[in-house]
């Protein structure tokens, strides 16, 4: 009996740890741009955490709100102070799957088109989103790539009357990054 | 059955823990190692000026603030000079962020066409997360020269009478996301006073509130208490200053009434003589616009 319950154990063991390919990265790339008739508004966050189970799919991304950088000093504090309030709300996540993780051999270079699906946390406010990404194999590596729009109104980001023209309503953002496998 | 229920709960509690494990497991793996970050306060205070006085806040880096500062004339000059909107008393200032912690500026007033010149060092910057300080403290220091003709001409004038210095130590504390407070010790030097019972020394204790109203209006009030007795020549006075901060994206612009004619920090405290139960208050206002000169790198 007890051979048997430790048998278990190893073979639980084993099993768990050769289901775990993880890739993980802490200084994944997010830019968002957004562009008006009357201005350009463009940051990069250089600091994203992720990360991605390819036995499961399981992915998440973790962004701190007041890593975004901007070209000027100005529309850095608005954004924090006023648009996402990053001391209430200091991070942005992503909870969800690349429901087609079966379709990706991480063993083979190449480049696979990911079906991303989750929950994505902005401003404390957590939407379904379903979008198209890339996952590029090399050696080895991940390189993830998507890039998707975001309607501020869905995540109650409010934009005042008075600068409603320097403000696009809809926000690109660009995901660049590249994991590593977790040894 | 001691024996056989050992290994199904060792079994079953295995299975718990990694069905928790699995969940939890990315979020851990991403947060650890993780330095804490420094978390810094940022705008305890929205422009470089509270009102009339300094904030504690430097010019961001690498950008150029234009600062026009515009005092009308007193109210209670009647009808006939329309309340004061036929005097006007200026400042044109630029001021530079060099790095976070030092900003230098120049300044022309039409207050004795005095020019002043400044250097602000930002020395502790209030923040929580890895590093926790409760506090921002600047401290400023300025030199003022006045250009109008010597009152005098005949008699031997030197260059150094016509300069006066200010130095302060700025205190201050962002109280949530709403309230900041500052607590700014003045002294102010002047190299020649009108009598000898003036005081070239000259001690003021200065305090500024800022209340954030909305995402873009903020009330702010300041106060400059001089104390008591170094100047005799003139009926000076404390200064206070109630305000209004609008931020319509490029600008901040400010708009108060201040009973201190001046906009030099040497002036304010030494040379506001209009005592606000009188009715000499200045409507003023300063607009402010800045200018990215050293763009981060990202954007180079």
């Amino acid at each position: 009996m007890k051979n048997l319950a430790l048998g278990f154990l190893c073979l639980l063991l084993i099993s768990s740890a050769g289901f775990t390919q993880k890739f993980i990265t802490k200084t994944g790339h997010i830019k968002f741009f957004s562009e008006s008739p009357m201005e350009k508004i463009e940051a990069h966050n250089h600091q994203v955490k992720a990360g991605l189970d390819v036995s499961t799919g399981d992915m998440q991304f973790i962004v701190l709100m007041k890593s975004f950088e901007f070209a000027k000093a100005l529309m850095q504090e608005h954004f924090n102070e006023n648009y996402v309030e990053s001391d209430k709300f200091p991070n942005a996540t992503f909870t969800g799957k690349v429901t087609n993780i079966k379709d990706v051999n991480t063993a083979k270079n190449g480049v696979y088109e990911a079906l991303v699906e989750g929950k994505l946390t902005i401003h404390g406010i957590s939407q379904q989103v379903k979008e198209k990404g890339s996952i590029e194999v090399t050696d080895g590596k991940i390189n993830a790539k998507a890039r998707f729009n975001i309607l501020l109104s869905n995540y109650n980001i409010k934009i005042p009357g008075a600068v409603s023209n320097n403000i696009s309503k809809s926000v690109e953002i660009t995901v660049e990054m590249i994991l590593d496998k977790l040894n | 059955m001691k024996k056989r229920i050992q290994p199904v709960l060792i079994f079953s509690l295995l299975l718990l823990s990694l069905s928790i494990y699995a969940q939890d497991d990315m979020t851990n793996l991403l947060n650890q190692d993780t330095k804490p970050v420094i978390d810094y306060t940022s705008a305890t205070f929205k422009a470089t000026r509270v009102i009339v006085g300094q904030s504690c806040e430097n010019p961001p880096t690498g950008n150029l603030i234009f600062l026009f500062s515009h005092h009308f004339g007193a109210l209670n000059t009647g009808y006939e000079n329309l309340f004061g909107l036929k005097q006007a008393q200026v400042r044109l200032g630029l001021e530079y962020g060099a790095t976070t912690w030092l900003g230098f500026g120049v300044g022309l007033n039409t207050l004795q066409n005095t020019w002043d010149g400044f250097l602000k060092f930002k020395v502790l910057r209030q923040s929580k997360g890895a590093r926790k300080m409760p506090f921002t403290l600047t401290i400023f220091g300025s030199t003022s020269i006045y250009t109008t003709k010597w009152s005098d001409p005949n008699r031997k004038n030197y260059f150094s009478s016509r300069m006066s210095y200010a130095t302060q130590v700025i205190l201050a504390r962002k109280f949530g996301q709403r309230f900041s407070l500052q607590i700014a010790p003045t002294y102010v030097h002047v190299n020649l006073v009108p009598t000898p019972d003036d005081h070239n020394n000259i001690f003021s204790i200065g305090a500024g509130a800022r209340f954030k109203i909305s995402q873009r209006v903020a009330i702010n009030a300041e106060y400059y208490y001089l104390i008591p007795g170094q100047i005799k020549s003139i009926p000076a006075t404390s200064a206070l200053s109630l305000g209004v901060d609008i931020e319509t994206g490029g600008h901040v612009f400010q708009i108060f009434l201040t009973n201190a004619n001046g906009e030099n920090m040497e002036s304010i405290v030494t040379q506001t003589t209009g005592k606000w139960q009188n009715g000499d208050i200045f409507l003023g206002f300063n607009i402010s616009r800045i200018f990215t000169v050293v763009k981060p790198k990202e954007f180079r």
